[in-house]
């Protein structure tokens, strides 16, 4: 059996991700039609390629159906509930970098920090009958942060697409999502509460915990790894 | 764990004790409306709650447990005082690996009386003591009532006690609040910048200035927020004796007979206990005379504040000692739930649930 290795299929991220291979002396390359999903891997003899969603890679990684997969470090924590049971951090990328933020209405000139939330939803809750609306769609990463710096009287709705939106037009009080400028936060009149981010996500090389490796796929992993190196660290 | 069936046979023989001492069997949906739930227990209850969709009824919770559903039955057609037992599974989403069930069975007790709550809470903690009394567990008991009168005796302002009371069931949220109204921590940088900036004046102008109004928060509620955050900063700190007399109490445990004594020495800083300090001496008289031994109860003033958010009074565990269990039984007084939850009446309430399949595990290994 081979030892398949999952990365983006299209994209930014694709590229970046087969640069980052090169630089390691593995060619990823995609084969086929140009619309055709498929590749091949060369420097690593006994490695496929698979070319997935972004998206799809967390639960394939914890499904054991790839190996190796490459994908945010926002998308697994926020799919895979105890992440680090499921997977393991062999390197992160040093691209894609993005930070899940929390951010309120720039004319909220009585908050700047999730202490303050805390506040103004229970004051909100009093004032508006229901709990504090928070739009995101990370769910979990957001729940979490939100329970250990103890704040209340909250709700999350989800928000797939334009979140940024949400505030303006009333179906939520503050957003949490994925920023990387910060531009389009303050295009929506929205600032981003101050303290560590809710995560600071980016392209991140995962191993599978959830399926034991055959004889052959551990020396082909081992051998990779060794290509792998200490990949430029960035703080967490 | 033991098989269902043995599990099952454990919860029937409790049930069937606790309708000798007179209570009305009763059942409950599994399938609960979730915004009940959500709003009682707040977002964390999704993490921790099977949430499902029904077609027409919206979002739907599978039983967390029977307490809220319980209630509810009471508060529509109860007589009083009412005496109630059951006994089903209860369902936790588990976020994380590990020995926690994520479906198991309990078998409780309630009671719905208005007069004489020490001899309420003698009853059940005795209903539910009695019978596990062969497995020789640890018995501990605590009131959460002595911290919610502590904090609302303190010498500060009623927005600083609201805020330490909304969080007592956060305890390190609960003790950053204490720090910073005690003066013991500093002010963060962030809001520092901000008073200063706000001192400026005309809150209006600078409201104008930071955007458009967006949102359903109004100009009214921002500018009322401002006014009281710069009032906040001119509130001195809670008095260090309270602070340290504070301390003191959440710190508290020990022989529950030592309890009312070391109590009364915590209340010449804090009067404001003195009340619930009664209640608890009370209470271990009304349990002394149902045959329990107060010498054989730990006492811990903290018991409860992390896991049993609607518990407001009395409250008490009974744990196998030595052993990564689930504690065996808990319960509590939870008094405010029944205002929540009854839309024009509260009753005061007490009860507790035992989990039989850790009752068969402990009788499975001959525990002592």
């Amino acid at each position: 059996m081979s030892l398949v290795l999952g990365v983006p299929s299209k994209g930014r991220l694709m590229e970046q991700t087969f640069e980052w291979f090169a630089e390691r002396g593995v060619i990823l390359r995609r084969t086929g039609a140009e619309r055709e999903y498929a590749g091949t891997v060369e420097g690593a003899e006994g490695a496929a390629l698979r070319l997935l969603s972004a998206g799809e890679i967390p639960r394939e990684l914890a499904a054991g159906r790839i190996h190796l997969g490459v994908t945010g470090s926002d998308l697994v924590r926020e799919q895979l509930a105890d992440w680090d049971a499921q997977v393991e951090e062999l390197a992160q990328m040093g691209f894609g970098h993005a930070d899940l933020v929390i951010a309120v209405p720039a004319c909220w000139i009585d908050v700047e920090t999730l202490d303050d939330l805390d506040a103004v939803a229970a004051a909100f809750r009093a004032a508006h009958g229901h709990r504090l609306r928070i739009a995101t769609k990370y769910h979990r990463l957001v729940r979490e942060h939100l329970r250990a710096h103890g704040v209340a009287d909250y709700q999350l709705v989800d928000s797939q697409g334009a979140t940024e939106g949400t505030v303006a037009n009333l179906t939520a009080e503050a957003i949490a999502d994925i920023t990387s400028t910060g531009a389009t936060l303050a295009a929506n009149h929205l600032k981003v509460l101050q303290g560590a981010p809710v995560h600071r996500s980016q392209a991140t090389l995962f191993r599978s915990l959830t399926t034991p490796l055959d004889e052959h796929q551990q020396s082909v992993l081992a051998r990779l790894s060794t290509r792998f190196g200490k990949a430029p660290q960035s703080d967490d | 764990m033991p098989d269902k069936a043995a599990i099952r046979a454990e919860a029937e023989a409790l049930l069937a004790g606790f309708r000798r001492r007179g209570a009305q069997v009763v059942e409950t949906d599994i399938l609960q409306p979730a915004e009940t739930l959500l709003d009682l227990y707040g977002e964390d209850i999704r993490a921790r709650a099977y949430v499902t969709a029904d077609p027409l009824r919206g979002e739907l919770m599978l039983r967390p447990d029977f307490t809220v559903p319980v209630v509810q039955m009471h508060m529509t057609h109860g007589a009083e005082p009412a005496r109630y037992a059951y006994m089903g599974e209860v369902f936790r989403r588990q976020e994380h690996r590990g020995p926690r069930a994520s479906e198991y069975m309990q078998v409780g007790f309630e009671i719905f009386a208005r007069d004489d709550p020490a001899a309420a809470d003698a009853e059940v903690f005795a209903a539910l003591a009695e019978p596990l009394e062969p497995l020789g567990l640890r018995k501990v008991i605590g009131d959460i009532g002595l911290l919610k009168a502590a904090v609302a005796g303190l010498s500060t302002s009623a927005a600083r006690r609201g805020a330490l009371l909304r969080h007592i069931w956060r305890p390190m949220r609960f003790r950053t609040l204490l720090d910073r109204f005690g003066g013991r921590a500093p002010l963060p940088r962030a809001r520092t910048e901000m008073l200063e900036r706000l001192a400026q004046g005309d809150v209006a102008a600078q409201i104008d200035a930071a955007g458009p109004v967006i949102g359903k928060r109004s100009t009214d509620e921002i500018a009322a927020r401002a006014a009281a955050l710069l009032a906040d900063a001119q509130e001195p700190p809670i008095p260090e004796r309270e602070l340290s007399a504070i301390g003191a109490l959440m710190d508290l445990r020990g022989p529950a007979p030592e309890a009312p004594e070391r109590l009364d020495r915590l209340a010449r800083d804090l009067p404001a206990i003195a009340t619930a300090a009664a209640g608890l001496k009370a209470r271990l008289d009304a349990l002394a005379a149902r045959g329990i031994d107060p010498a054989a109860l730990e006492f811990e003033a903290s018991y409860g504040r992390t896991t049993m958010e609607y518990y407001d009074g009395f409250v008490f565990g009974l744990i196998a000692p030595g052993r990564e269990l689930p504690p065996v039984a808990t319960g509590g007084r939870y008094d405010a739930l029944t205002a929540v939850l009854g839309q024009d009446g509260a009753i005061p309430a007490v009860g507790g649930v035992i989990r039989p399949g850790v009752v068969a595990a402990l009788k499975a290994e001959g525990a002592p």
